[in-house]
């Protein structure tokens, strides 16, 4: 829709050129979500894409995804054939609620900095061990786990002024066995629910990370496969019934339910098939 | 910069904030719709460099320098894109708003993406069609038929606007561009119920482009309501266009208008409105008992019946003795049902232009269904002459009934009067969810008994619908509400007493069923769990039951004095689906043990035509060129009415619907019609094209017998000459004959909606739900219809699998939410989900076989009814699959699971709720099924 109140755009090229931050600022990248909802208080868009960041880079270390890399770069990526872990990446783009079309503008940094539960570029990093790069308002370079990065519904360590740069999933973890499982109200809908297991098939650790039903992500680590009771009173324990959301999209109790009916299921499918 | 649209260049820049879909607009691309204006419906969708995107949410400054396509450039060369051909061919479409991004969409589709429509057709909604035949187009099927020249009738006709509709050339209210535009935007309440003290608006008025603001002290202070019926009375008085108290969050409370938009809500901003606030109410059970805030403290002028408990109107009938037909029956079943607030999510939102013209007459240009009850209210408001005022639509992006109301043409029209200016005002989707009107919530208390041999001996309803802040169809839907689900079984007792009750909520209005939806959901729940008690099919049970053909129809009243049997199919209806409803064994049921799988039915029967008053006139004229012209006041909202119109016109004729070219809801260019609603796009428009059209080939019969010198009867139309005797005359060398006679060329008839005849339904499903995730899926769904004879097999079915899908939106997933304070909580398509492709299973539609005596050609109504069946038959199948009755709508996942799992183990001796069943005294088991908590 448009913005009305918007008076202003910035194009940036270079970091330097970022103009300072004032609280009537909105950055744009893919502008999916700022275009999706009345903005009044903002004046000026910074848009990004001027910035001409390399969407994706696969090298040694793993992937690099520029937060400013559209949805469907990144569904598009031609991974390694070692990356056992790569088709996460496909089962997390289709667990959006976005068609196809968003995806050709919406990009992987606006849905972490969106921070949302079903943020499923949420689930996909924070369950490959993903570390955000933050470009701090007064200049320099931050960085923290996507787990951590995200801390309530619409909530993130970014402060005003604040830039995400870049998503980095490390090799270790594009090497892991995944396992994923959603759920939601209605057929292909909004997560209600969305948990990926993933497994070290060189440790034979194994991770659960809770995404969609709590109001951020939540990790379980485990150092192999656990027994069944002990993944559910994990869960149970580790989860305050407080940080199951509660709006349209699915009811706390059921949440709840899920998250530990679907964890079972991924410990079983991760305890089964040995490792890759 | 440059852009490029279509191969075209322009050198305009949009506005910083712009999106590109408002830019390709103010381009003049009006191709380019708004459905949601958040992506979520992908209406707009265009191409940027040859990529789908949703141009609601692309930045317009981002399109410069690179190729935009829209629907209008999707053909290039061609005519036809072979998707635009593909989709006229299927008729993936029914009013068409949605298509030309569904098109812009399916045309980059890849041979392996048709294999996952699902996934790829997310962020396509559609709101009219179910699905089925977009399906059909992106498959390459073609449906329609060229019927040879006078065999129209019974044949798949196209509408006669698919081409228009699939280049986006089809004009939808706003497709228009009007110099000197402004535009009105309303400041509305963030309160459920207050008082007005002040409006300070020198502030809005400082904003560079605002030109006026309108308060409840510049409008006329005139009591009305926003229902349009053709006789008024029959809504109450209770509405000003802007009113000094607020009964609802999201009510008006003042108009800005502006050059922009933009400038318009920046006004809207700088309002200072300084409020009292009153206590509220939202719950219609506490609104009507004494010391409840009074929302309409207003005399007998309003037709409120008792203000000062906020009872807009109570209905209470007897008939024979409910007590002893209690008495008689061997098992008795007693729940109350409710149903919640959905919203009609026609896709183009409200909307109207208005203007002066240079005779000083007042345009209106507006999304309505009832262009000359509009137009009768707005003589009213300002003192008009009605030949001073035209309304008019060209085509209306659907409505489901929600266009039966005034909503934006009022405020408009009046800014246009003030500022003599033209002035728009679009409503937002926001808007349509906090500002327009809804299905009324009810709560059916329902008490039904039958003997052992399944005899039904008592019926008794009490409804309490909660109309909202405003009464508007409040009375005329509990009215109907109480009529055909309780008249189509014949009971010698029964008992009904209905309420209709004002509230601080979002008002209700008319929407598809009108009432009938949601006592139909109770009713056919009960006698679901009546049958299940005796040990019954369920449709055995109601075969037993039903009326037929003789019996009288009773209700509030012994019988209606117009409602007759033009034909009856029920029995063949229940029949159709019963046999359709395979055995469970050839079902494809999903693996696991978790999987409950059920099944259930429900009926539902519909007059073809509202009780109230309702008219419409026809003309058909000969033209110079040898084609027939049609003039229709009747509205063209997606119900497919304008191809039966043609059809019927085209087979009296003797000619190919293409030589028809028609004209409708004008109040300048023809005659009066009520609109086309409460089911009588055919009946009643219908008819009188049919009684118009047989008069014009009479006339046309007779003057040809003259020139021939023989009688009229040797005489026969063909397609463009009438035949006699082996020697021809053209139609257009008869048309200067009878020019220079100085012959009439017009023909009009009139028809009116008495006496009215009616309709069935019947729909079965067999679903499979999943015992953790409370997932339901649909294993089988099946409708019956006795549409009468049958104009347009493939509009029908378009009309039934849209009526389906909408009733499954409300059964499974559509609810609006509201916080403490009123508000609705989702007032958007990503948290109002309506059903998208993946939602909406495939049905077998089967139509029964009947002729009507009453309907044009034996034909009845068949657009709203469909979806009264929906969900009491997907209800009754959860209830036969997990032994679990539920008594209120939606039917999610989320609620679902907390009964089968957990919470409510599968006990009856733990059963919350079975004090009802009033059979165990007399050895008979109970309904096996237990009924949920509350939540």
């Amino acid at each position: 829709m448009d913005l009305n109140t918007v008076s202003e755009v910035a194009r940036p090229s270079t970091r330097d050129e970022i103009p300072n931050w004032s609280d009537s600022d909105a950055w744009l990248a893919g502008g999916t979500w700022l275009f999706s909802e009345p903005q009044p208080d903002v004046r000026r868009l910074i848009d990004l894409e001027g910035l001409g960041w390399e969407s994706l880079l696969v090298h040694e270390p793993g992937l690099s995804i520029a937060a400013t890399c559209t949805i469907s770069r990144l569904y598009g990526l031609v991974a390694p054939p070692e990356w056992t872990a790569a088709p996460l990446i496909r089962q997390c783009c289709q667990s959006l609620l976005a068609s196809f079309k968003i995806w050709n503008t919406a990009t992987v940094g606006g849905n972490i900095c969106m921070s949302l539960p079903a943020g499923a570029m949420i689930s996909l990093t924070a369950a490959l061990d993903g570390v955000c790069t933050i470009w701090p308002r007064e200049g320099g370079e931050r960085r923290v786990r996507v787990v951590d990065f995200v801390t309530g519904v619409h909530q993130n360590v970014l402060g005003p002024g604040d830039l995400l740069r870049s998503i980095d999933l490390p090799a270790y973890a594009l090497h892991k066995r995944t396992s994923l499982r959603r759920q939601s109200l209605t057929h292909l809908g909004r997560s209600s629910v969305l948990l990926i297991g993933t497994l070290c098939p060189r440790e034979g650790t194994m991770a659960i990370t809770i995404t969609a039903s709590t109001v951020r992500p939540i990790r379980f680590e485990f150092p192999g496969v656990p027994a069944d009771d002990e993944l559910r009173s994990k869960l149970q324990e580790g989860i305050p019934d407080a940080w199951y959301v509660d709006d349209v999209h699915g009811t706390p109790d059921y949440r709840k339910h899920l998250t530990l009916y679907l964890a079972e299921d991924i410990r079983e499918e991760l305890s089964a098939g040995g490792s890759v | 910069m440059n852009y490029y649209v279509n191969g075209k260049t322009f050198a305009a820049e949009p506005r910083p904030g712009q999106c590109l879909r408002t830019f390709l607009r103010d381009l003049g691309w009006f191709g380019v719709k708004k459905g949601c204006d958040a992506g979520d419906c992908g209406a707009c969708t265009v191409w940027l460099d040859g990529v789908p995107v949703h141009s609601c949410l692309v930045p317009a400054f981002r399109a410069a320098g690179r190729q935009v396509t829209t629907i209008e450039g999707l053909a290039g060369h061609r005519d036809l894109h072979p998707m635009q051909q593909a989709l006229i061919d299927a008729q993936g479409f029914q009013c068409g708003f949605c298509t030309a991004g569904l098109a812009m969409t399916a045309a980059t589709l890849t041979e392996e993406d048709r294999q996952d429509l699902p996934r790829v057709l997310k962020g396509n909604l559609c709101r009219c069609t179910g699905y089925h035949s977009i399906e059909n187009a992106i498959h390459g099927m073609k449906s329609i038929e060229e019927p040879l020249p006078g065999e129209a009738f019974g044949s798949n006709l196209a509408a006669p606007a698919s081409t228009e509709i699939v280049t986006g050339k089809a004009r939808y209210t706003l497709d228009v561009h009007i110099d000197g535009l402004l535009h009105l935007k309303l400041l509305r309440s963030p309160h459920a119920h207050a008082r007005i003290l002040s409006i300070r608006k020198d502030r809005a008025l400082a904003v560079p482009g605002v030109h006026a603001v309108y308060t409840w002290e510049d409008v006329p202070r005139l009591l009305y309501t926003a229902a349009t019926h053709d006789d008024y009375h029959s809504d109450p008085n209770d509405t000003y266009i802007l009113d000094n108290v607020v009964r609802q969050p999201g009510q008006r409370v003042a108009a800005v208008v502006a050059d922009g938009v933009g400038a318009a809500e920046e006004g809207c901003r700088r309002l200072d409105v300084d409020y009292q606030l009153l206590p509220a109410v939202f719950d219609p059970e506490e609104a009507m008992r004494v010391g409840a805030p009074v929302l309409h403290d207003k005399g007998a002028e309003s037709r409120i019946q008792r203000p000062g408990r906020n009872i807009l109107l109570e209905l209470h009938a007897n008939i024979g003795d409910v007590e002893v037909g209690l008495e008689q029956a061997d098992v008795v079943h007693e729940a109350t049902y409710s149903t919640h607030r959905a919203q009609h999510a026609h896709f183009e939102t409200h909307c109207t232009i208005a203007w002066i013209d240079e005779k000083h007459r007042l345009n209106v240009r507006t999304s309505t269904q009832t262009p000359f009850l509009t137009k009768a209210k707005l003589c009213y408001f300002f003192s008009l002459y009605p030949n001073s005022v035209r309304v008019f639509s060209e085509r209306v992006g659907g409505g489901f009934g929600a266009k039966q109301e005034m909503v934006t043409e009022d405020i408009c029209a009046f800014a246009a009067i003030k500022t003599g200016r033209p002035v728009q005002l679009e409503y937002t989707r926001e808007e349509q969810f906090i500002g327009a009107t809804t299905r009324h919530p009810m709560k059916v208390h329902v008490k039904v008994g039958a003997q052992r041999d399944g005899t039904l001996t008592a019926l008794q309803l009490r409804i309490v619908s909660n109309t909202g802040a405003y009464g508007t169809h409040g009375g005329s839907t509990l009215f109907h509400s109480t009529g055909e689900s309780v008249a189509v079984y014949r009971c010698p007792n029964k008992k009904i007493d209905a309420y209709a009750v004002y509230t601080n909520n979002v008002p209700a209005g008319a929407f598809r069923g009108y009432g009938l939806s949601q006592t139909i959901f109770a009713v056919e729940s009960a006698m679901d769990a009546l049958a299940r008690s005796l040990r019954m099919d369920p449709i055995e049970f109601r075969r037993r039951n039903v009326i037929r053909p003789g019996d009288p129809m009773t209700s509030l009243g012994l019988e209606a004095h117009d409602l007759d049997y033009g034909s009856c199919g029920l029995e063949q209806c229940l029949d159709l689906v019963n046999d359709a409803l395979v055995d469970r064994a050839a079902l494809a049921c999903p693996e696991g043990d978790e999987w409950l799988v059920g099944k259930g039915v429900a009926l539902a029967m519909i007059a073809c035509a509202p009780p109230t008053e309702h008219r419409s006139e026809a003309c058909v004229s000969l033209e110079a060129a040898g084609k027939y012209h049609l003039a229709i006041g009747s509205p063209e909202f997606g119900n497919g009415s304008t191809a039966v119109r043609h059809q019927l016109a085209a087979t009296i004729l003797g000619t190919s619907p293409s030589r028809v070219i028609s004209i409708q809801s004008d109040t300048d260019r023809t005659g009066y019609d009520t609109g086309p609603f409460g089911s009588t796009g055919t009946t009643v428009a219908g008819k009188a094209v049919h009684e118009a059209a047989e008069s014009r080939r009479d006339r046309v019969l007779d003057f040809a017998a003259r020139h021939f010198g023989t009688g009229s009867d040797k005489c026969r139309l063909e397609q463009d000459a009438v035949v006699c005797k082996g020697t021809r005359i053209g139609l257009t060398d008869l048309h200067d004959a009878a020019r220079e006679e100085g012959r009439l060329l017009r023909v009009v008839r009139k028809a009116y909606g008495t006496p009215r005849t009616v309709a069935f339904n019947v729909h079965g499903f067999w679903i499979a739900v999943h015992s953790v995730t409370g997932e339901v899926k649909i294993l089988q769904s099946v409708h019956a219809a006795d549409a009468g004879v049958v104009i347009n097999p493939l509009q029908l079915r378009g009309q039934v699998e849209g009526g389906i899908a909408q009733g499954l939106g409300w059964a499974l997933y559509e609810k609006m939410v509201f916080d403490q304070e009123g508000r609705v909580v989702n007032p958007t398509f990503r948290h109002y989900r309506i059903p998208a492709y993946a939602d909406i299973p495939r049905s077998e539609v089967y139509f029964a076989q009947t002729t009507d005596v009453f309907g044009p050609l034996g034909a009845k109504s068949m657009s709203e009814a469909p979806i009264n069946p929906v969900a009491p038959a997907l209800a009754n199948a959860l209830a036969d699959a997990m032994g679990i009755r539920f008594h209120d709508l939606p039917l999610a996942p989320d609620r679902i699971y907390r009964f089968i799992f957990g919470k409510h183990p599968r006990d009856p001796h733990s059963a919350p709720d079975r004090g009802n069943l009033s059979g165990s005294d007399r050895g008979l088991p109970a309904d096996d099924t237990l009924a949920p908590e509350e939540d």
